[in-house]
């Protein structure tokens, strides 16, 4: 399995590295550099890659910010016996179905006036337009929204059993040495915590990179935020050796990442 | 949900017999507690919203609904796309499952008993399908289903549909049977097997009375997951599944831009959140439940 997998992989490394045959749209079997060479320089690809990437870590930082007073709060402050409840709460809604989150998402955003989506064309505005009187309707915000939504548990639960991990005695320890608990957190509970966090990291940040289909769902089609998106359009133009050639881009960084994360002690904390 | 104030109250019962600078006073409690409450919003308001919308009379998605009515319940029972596009999503995963588990377990095992060239690779390789972008595998999985493999006495093609569907999911299912299967065997003890040993046991009763018990609530667990991720799975299912093949995710993602059928998404929708419920729990549990007596 690994095997196909792997090899796979590098088939899609070599698929890029064909000439396109203008006439049939079909790869050729002639080598070129080109493809390769217009992913890596080309600005507009460039430009997604970066704004992809940008919102990815976007995405984690806010996971991160959310999921760290509630995974505080669960392990170390809720009493036991509330404890168990507000783990699976935290993680029902991961059940709830990726495409349910999405459309839930686009319901919710969704602008008064316009008729790209069932409910603009009567008018009203979705759940937020109405509730809130504001909503960020479709585009960067909702994207980086949705996203948010959709990974924040892999990040809670990480960060949960670290915290739980860490024993309470530590944490008086470091009262006891006259730390404020600002201190203690700095000190004592981050360094700690740092596989946690960079394990949950993992998934809020490559899910969010690879994500598009979520993203086209929240914005009103026509913009490109994310790379898979331009990926799925090249290979849709239809130019598979060039879209090949993009998808580097992912496996590179994806690669990158994961090294790095290994290297933080991600991994033992998956 | 009146209960964030009364846990911090309620969270001062571990015994503090000095006093001592706790990390955070009541009100920092009552803070976090309250931001916890608000992450639950978050995470339920955007479900419920659609699972009341699936009871909205108006075909809109617009907000407030216009009254309640069953009517769309009963439309999506009758319509047949859906419920075969599930069923068909059902076996999906369950084979998908099958494969990752049986898979899974035995790189765990060899992974955790013995050491060779390149372990470190191929635990970071494990990881690789889950974190790469779906459409990467997607693309490399298609092209490979695709492609005419010629063995000179045996030329053949994998093609697509089912058996391919099946077998890209299992590539990142394998890891969630992996990761449970390895930490199960992480923090059993190696002695087992040698007391084993010792009594007279051979391999496979070692096996069968020692380490399949040992890992069995980890197995299951790990199948639930697998079984929805790969359940959920849309873009790697576009790329590997060939034209006459729709999961139920497809069959949503198809349907979204056809404003007629809102309100039978609205209804699928909600009740794929209903048959989540359970499943979660019980991989709650199992998870749970074995992990307490061991420590």
């Amino acid at each position: 399995m690994l095997v196909v997998y792997i090899g796979s992989l590098v088939l899609l490394v070599f698929a890029s590295l064909f000439k396109l045959d203008p006439n049939s749209q079909k790869p050729t079997t002639e080598f070129t550099f080109s493809n390769i060479s217009d992913a890596l320089t080309n600005t507009k690809v460039l430009t997604v890659v970066a704004r992809t990437v940008a919102i990815a870590a976007g995405v984690s930082v806010l996971c991160f910010l959310i999921a760290l007073p509630t995974a505080y709060f669960i392990s170390k402050i809720a009493p036991k016996w509330m404890r168990r409840g507000l783990v699976v709460a935290i993680l029902l809604p991961l059940w709830a179905g990726y495409l349910v989150k999405g459309y839930a998402w686009r319901a919710l955003l969704s602008p008064a006036g316009g008729n790209k989506f069932a409910a603009e064309g009567r008018g009203g505005g979705g759940f937020l337009q109405a509730v809130l009187g504001w909503t960020p309707g479709f585009g960067m915000v909702g994207v980086i929204l949705a996203l948010t939504y959709l990974w924040l548990p892999y990040m809670v639960l990480p960060i949960y059993a670290g915290l739980d991990r860490l024993p309470p005695s530590l944490l008086d320890a470091s009262g006891d040495l006259g730390a404020r608990p600002f201190r203690t957190f700095r000190s004592v509970i981050m360094p700690m915590l740092l596989p946690s966090i960079a394990a949950g990291s993992i998934f809020t940040f490559s899910l969010s990179l690879g994500d598009y289909i979520v993203p086209q769902l929240v914005t009103d089609g026509k913009q490109r935020v994310m790379f898979g998106t331009f990926i799925n359009a090249t290979l849709g133009a239809p130019n598979q050796p060039l879209a090949a050639a993009y998808t580097l881009w992912p496996l590179l960084i994806i690669i990158l990442y994961l090294f790095a994360m290994k290297r933080a002690g991600a991994f033992e904390n998956l | 949900m009146t209960s964030s104030t009364a846990t911090s109250t309620a969270g001062g019962n571990a015994p503090t017999p000095l006093k001592r600078r706790r990390s955070g006073g009541h009100a920092s409690k009552i803070v976090l507690g309250a931001w916890t409450l608000l992450t639950l919003a978050f995470l339920y308001l955007p479900l419920l919203v659609v699972a009341r919308l699936s009871f909205n009379t108006a075909n809109s998605v617009a907000w407030p609904p216009q009254g309640w009515t069953t009517k769309w319940w009963s439309e999506a029972w009758k319509t047949d796309a859906p419920r075969e596009a599930l069923i068909r999503s059902v076996w999906v995963a369950l084979g998908a499952t099958f494969v990752a588990l049986v898979l899974g377990t035995l790189a765990a095992f060899a992974l955790q008993r013995f050491q060779f060239f390149g372990r470190n690779a191929v635990s970071f390789l494990m990881v690789l399908p889950i974190a790469l972008p779906g459409i990467v595998t997607g693309i490399a999985l298609q092209s490979t289903f695709t492609r005419r493999i010629d063995l000179g006495f045996f030329d053949f093609s994998v093609g697509l549909g089912f058996h391919s569907l099946v077998i890209a999911h299992a590539t990142f299912c394998v890891v969630i049977a992996y990761n449970n299967v390895i930490a199960r065997l992480r923090r059993s003890s190696p002695n087992l097997l040698e007391a084993s040993a010792d009594l007279g046991a051979d391999g496979i009763q070692t096996f069968r009375f020692v380490t399949f018990p040992l890992v069995r609530s980890a197995l299951v667990a790990g199948g639930i997951l697998a079984f929805a991720l790969s359940f959920d799975e849309i873009v790697v299912t576009t790329f590997t599944a060939g034209s006459g093949f729709t999961t139920l995710p497809q069959w949503i993602l198809a349907n979204f831009s056809r404003p007629k059928l809102v309100p039978i998404i609205n209804v699928v929708a909600t009740f794929v959140m209903l048959l989540s419920i359970p499943l979660a729990w019980l991989a709650q549990r199992l998870s749970e439940g074995a992990e307490s007596p061991s420590r």
